[in-house]
């Protein structure tokens, strides 16, 4: 049958009301400067004429009844590759407050058109799941009272870092200083660290503004913070800069920007912080990585060695994996070598059920460093949106599971676990990271937390913003686009980097002194955490608490 | 917080002396419990035989007793001297009290061609097994130590009760060195077990204060896998542990375990001479690092004796004596009811860098600094 053209009523028919975000436009308010369509990253909205009826009271036949006026006004689109994200930027140019995106609270019609050309949902950013995860609600309860007054936060000595390599036991530390053989590098690094996020889905003004605060942070502060790349290399001139020394160098799949890397290790002045090897992510469990062809700008394309304009997905496994036992070795091994065993070298994985064989299989290593496991709430450039929401494992069971099972091996001191995956997803970083401590971990990574406090990411786990993917960061943070990043102030970056992390120094001392802690970081110290989730509380193996 | 009193001296002398010297610090324990180590034995009614070893428990039923007997029959032991106490039981607390034991043993003929090492994994083995006997039994045979020339008592009570109550007061043994701890029970119930001194292979330790980091070292030391480390009804058993660990098992000087418990920053490791290895040491055993406040005291085989401090709060504790007689205590009277006719100006206080160590000698106590070099051996 033949359908009626007339009403635009399509499959794929939205009106704003549909979409996720909506736009309250005031029309009293606006002077028509035109500054949030020009501002919006995705053309949600637009400048238009619109034409008004004017009903009026004729009397005489010879006059029409009514007349019309024509004016401009601020539109919603409701294509889908036009549907606001809620970004703000509107709101914050407009000089008269007359725009804003409001979440819509009614049925998201949207989710179920948002496949457009068969392709489905993608987006950057982070998993969509609003509230308290379960490492906000983990609570420190063990507090010095009787026989051990607690410490005074703001006058006593702290030792706060962390240690990342390969710790030998103490009966063959002994036995290898004797006989003079190798002994794996150990780096003392602060318990936070900065995680992969890569050179191409960063901007440049954000990677560089990062490595700013971080040199600060450990050349005047004295917090000896380390930040990793994600896959796609570092620029050369960090490559040969003694800031080398504070970058974890990241190793995936794709091996992008690998070439440069190892043809510049004759110029090194220094050593990389470790290496990491990427076998999977948390965001995105076994699937590679992903920058889509928006942000292979000329240096990007330089940096990665590959053509300008074009997606670069990673494959899903390392290519030289027959087994990950064979891979994790050969990779480790080889990357060890090329810093003549120098170098801590690690791989990272998404969480996952099968996190403890790799442990197991890493314990057996005598040159795996550590392992970084990223929990399902880790966040990414860009994914599918089933991969991001769905895929994968919550990072405090993993962890803790990982721990208790080298303890009972007695081998919790020699590979140190690091989680990674939501770690100050609500802005509760330093609780969620001393929680995720407690449980077993020696350190977090966080990636979204850093991008948020020190760029003002406006992504949030209701769907705002998350167009990372598209190199249209409204902030300037995930774009190659010179325009676009411009807005985003490297220095400004680096003050928020050392203000974060001095904030998470005064917090971390804040938790460890109440705790009676002040000597070494409380890896493991389970019996000071509670959690008034029952089940919870079981499964890790630490207090209920109600 | 317990108050701790440790006295070593050349010629033996009766833990009683020193039970009346815990009433100076009476403020500081509540009568939870009492544990006693005596080491360099001698008994006016028996003449002990060095390297024989001695069990000390209670047998709280017949029972136990009999079974007791059976063991170490069973294992070859041959008794030689079975110390009658003078108990008085109606000064002792608890209701469930056989017997005291402190039983002088022969080793078994089939330990002959045993090294000395075998000999001591085995010593720990039949303490262990007698313990978990008692365990499976409804707790009703306890043993604190069996080694040679050490005996360790545990009671419930009041230091100078309890010792009257035992008849510590008659006279009958005498030690060279007396650990004695007043309990202010700040851990759970009231059990024999949690109460200091501890006791390892010949190590014995006693501290005040909370160990924050318990949980962290203790699951460490479980995983060690080793027999002995096993208990922790209280989270100072784990200075004794790490003390074992360290000198018994690392044979690691007894100046390392400073180190070890307390190691120094980086900063100040990049300055020390053997701060390379200080360094690696750390990482390796950064799970044995304690976050006190505590005072540790505790004794060696050789009679060495040592006080070491926490590496923040300070818990003070005091040295004081003079040549052949020193007493360390957590509170200065506690030194000064135990050695009043001594030159007082001369006590010390350990900072946090110290380890105070009495040689076998007695002659003057070592005041050690970790800043200090010590002799490592080729490693360093
Ligand atoms: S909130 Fe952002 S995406 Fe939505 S209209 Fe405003 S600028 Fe455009
Ligand atoms: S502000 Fe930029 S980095 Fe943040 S969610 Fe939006 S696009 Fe992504």
């Amino acid at each position: 049958m033949v359908s009626i053209r007339s009403i635009p009523a399509t499959p794929s028919s939205l009106t704003p009301g549909d979409l996720p975000w909506v736009i309250e436009h005031r029309e009293d308010r606006c002077t028509l400067c035109g500054r949030c369509t020009a501002v919006c990253p995705v053309n949600a909205i637009k400048l238009t004429y619109m034409r008004q009826r004017m009903p009026k009271l004729v009397l005489t036949s010879t006059e029409r009844g009514s007349s019309f006026r024509t004016f401009v006004g601020i539109r919603q689109k409701t294509e889908i590759k036009n549907r606001c994200i809620g970004c703000g930027s509107c709101e914050m140019v407009c000089p008269n407050a007359a725009i804003k995106p409001q979440p819509n609270t009614m049925s998201d019609r949207f989710k179920f058109q948002n496949t457009a050309g068969g392709e489905a949902e993608k987006r950057g950013g982070r998993r969509n799941v609003p509230g308290p995860n379960l490492l906000d609600k983990i609570i420190f309860n063990r507090i010095s009272m009787l026989t051990d007054p607690a410490l005074d936060a703001g006058r006593h000595e702290f030792y706060l870092n962390t240690l990342l390599g390969r710790v030998l036991s103490p009966e063959e530390y002994i036995r290898r200083k004797t006989t003079g053989e190798w002994i794996p590098p150990v780096r003392e690094i602060f318990p936070f660290i900065i995680g992969s996020m890569s050179f191409g889905a960063l901007s440049p003004n954000m990677w560089l503004g990062l490595l700013q605060g971080v040199a600060y942070c450990n050349e005047v502060l004295g917090i000896p913070v380390v930040m990793a790349t994600g896959e796609g290399g570092c620029p050369p001139w960090v490559l040969k800069s003694p800031f080398l020394k504070y970058i974890i160098l990241q190793i995936a799949s794709g091996y992008f920007g690998w070439d440069e890397i190892i043809r510049a290790i004759p110029e090194m002045q220094c050593d990389p912080a470790a290496i990491e090897i990427k076998y999977g992510q948390g965001a995105k469990p076994g699937d590679g990585g992903l920058l889509m062809w928006f942000k292979v700008s000329k240096l990007i394309a330089r940096l990665r060695g590959v053509p300008e304009g074009v997606d670069l997905p990673s494959p899903p496994v390392h290519q030289t994996l027959y087994s990950i036992e064979e891979s994790v070795m050969k990779m480790i091994q080889s990357m060890s070598m090329a810093w003549n065993f120098r170098v801590p070298v690690y791989p990272k994985i998404s969480g996952s059920n099968s996190a403890k064989s790799v442990l197991n299989n890493l314990v057996r290593n005598p040159y795996a460093s550590a392992l970084l496991i990223d929990g399902i709430d880790g966040g990414t450039g860009a994914a599918y949106n089933v991969s991001m929401n769905n895929m994968g494992h919550p990072i405090a069971s993993n962890v803790r599971d990982c721990y208790l099972d080298l303890c009972a091996q007695g081998k919790q001191n020699e590979i140190p676990i690091f989680a990674a995956g939501g770690v100050g997803k609500n802005g509760n970083v330093t609780q969620n990271g001393m929680g995720l401590i407690m449980l077993g971990a020696s350190g977090v990574h966080m990636g979204k937390f850093m991008m948020q406090a020190a760029a003002g990411c406006l992504g949030s786990e209701s769907n705002r913003c998350n167009v990372c993917n598209v190199g249209l960061c409204p902030k300037g943070i995930t774009s190659q686009n010179p325009k676009l990043y411009r807005r985003l102030d490297p220095d400004q970056v680096a003050q928020r980097v050392v203000d974060t992390f001095m904030a998470i120094r005064t917090e971390m001392k804040k938790i460890m002194a109440p705790l009676g802690r002040s000597q070494s970081l409380p890896i493991g110290m389970s019996d000071a955490i509670g959690i008034s989730d029952e089940s919870a509380a079981k499964r890790l193996n630490i207090k209920y608490v109600c | 917080m317990c108050r701790l009193a440790l006295k070593t001296a050349s010629e033996p002398f009766s833990p009683f002396s020193v039970l009346q010297a815990m009433e100076a610090m009476q403020e500081g324990y509540d009568g939870s419990g009492l544990g006693l180590l005596l080491r360099g034995l001698h008994f006016t009614d028996y003449s002990y035989k060095a390297g024989d070893p001695v069990l000390s428990g209670i047998a709280h039923t017949e029972g136990a007793l009999h079974r007791l007997n059976a063991m170490m029959q069973d294992l070859g032991f041959e008794q030689k001297y079975d110390h009658e106490f003078e108990v008085d039981f109606s000064k002792v607390e608890a209701a469930d009290r056989f017997k005291y034991i402190l039983r002088v043993y022969k080793k078994p003929k089939s330990w002959e061609n045993f090294s000395e090492e075998e000999v001591e994994h085995e010593l720990m083995l039949t303490r262990l097994a007698l313990r978990k006997d008692g365990e499976e039994n409804g707790g009703d045979l306890t043993a604190f130590s069996f080694w040679p020339d050490v005996v360790m008592i545990k009671e419930v009570g009041w230091p100078l009760g309890v010792g009257e109550a035992l008849g510590l007061n008659t006279n009958r043994i005498n030690s060279r060195v007396c650990m004695a701890q007043g309990r202010q029970n700040t851990n759970w119930g009231i059990n024999l077990y949690a109460c200091h001194p501890f006791f390892i292979q010949g190590i014995g330790t006693m501290t005040n204060g909370e160990n924050t980091a318990f949980i962290p070292i203790k699951d460490w030391l479980t995983g060690r896998n080793f027999p002995g480390y096993i208990g922790y009804q209280s989270d100072s058993e784990v200075f004794a542990h790490i003390l074992h660990y360290v000198t018994k098992q690392l044979k690691l000087p007894l100046e390392a375990y400073k180190h070890i418990i307390t190691p120094l920053k980086t900063a100040e490791l990049l300055e020390h001479p053997q701060g390379d290895f200080l360094r690696g040491l750390r990482d390796a055993c950064r799970r044995l690092i304690i976050d006190g406040p505590n005072a540790v005291i505790g004794t060696l085989p050789d009679e060495t004796c040592l006080l070491t401090m926490d590496a923040k709060k300070l818990r003070p504790a005091t040295i004081g004596g003079k040549p052949g007689e020193w007493a360390i205590a957590s509170e200065m009277c506690g030194v000064d009811a135990m050695i009043p006719d001594r030159d007082q100006s001369l006590d010390y206080q350990p900072m946090r860098q110290h380890t105070i160590i009495v040689p076998p000698d007695r002659q003057e106590f070592k005041i050690w600094s970790q800043f200090d070099q010590f002799p490592l051996p080729q490693a360093a």
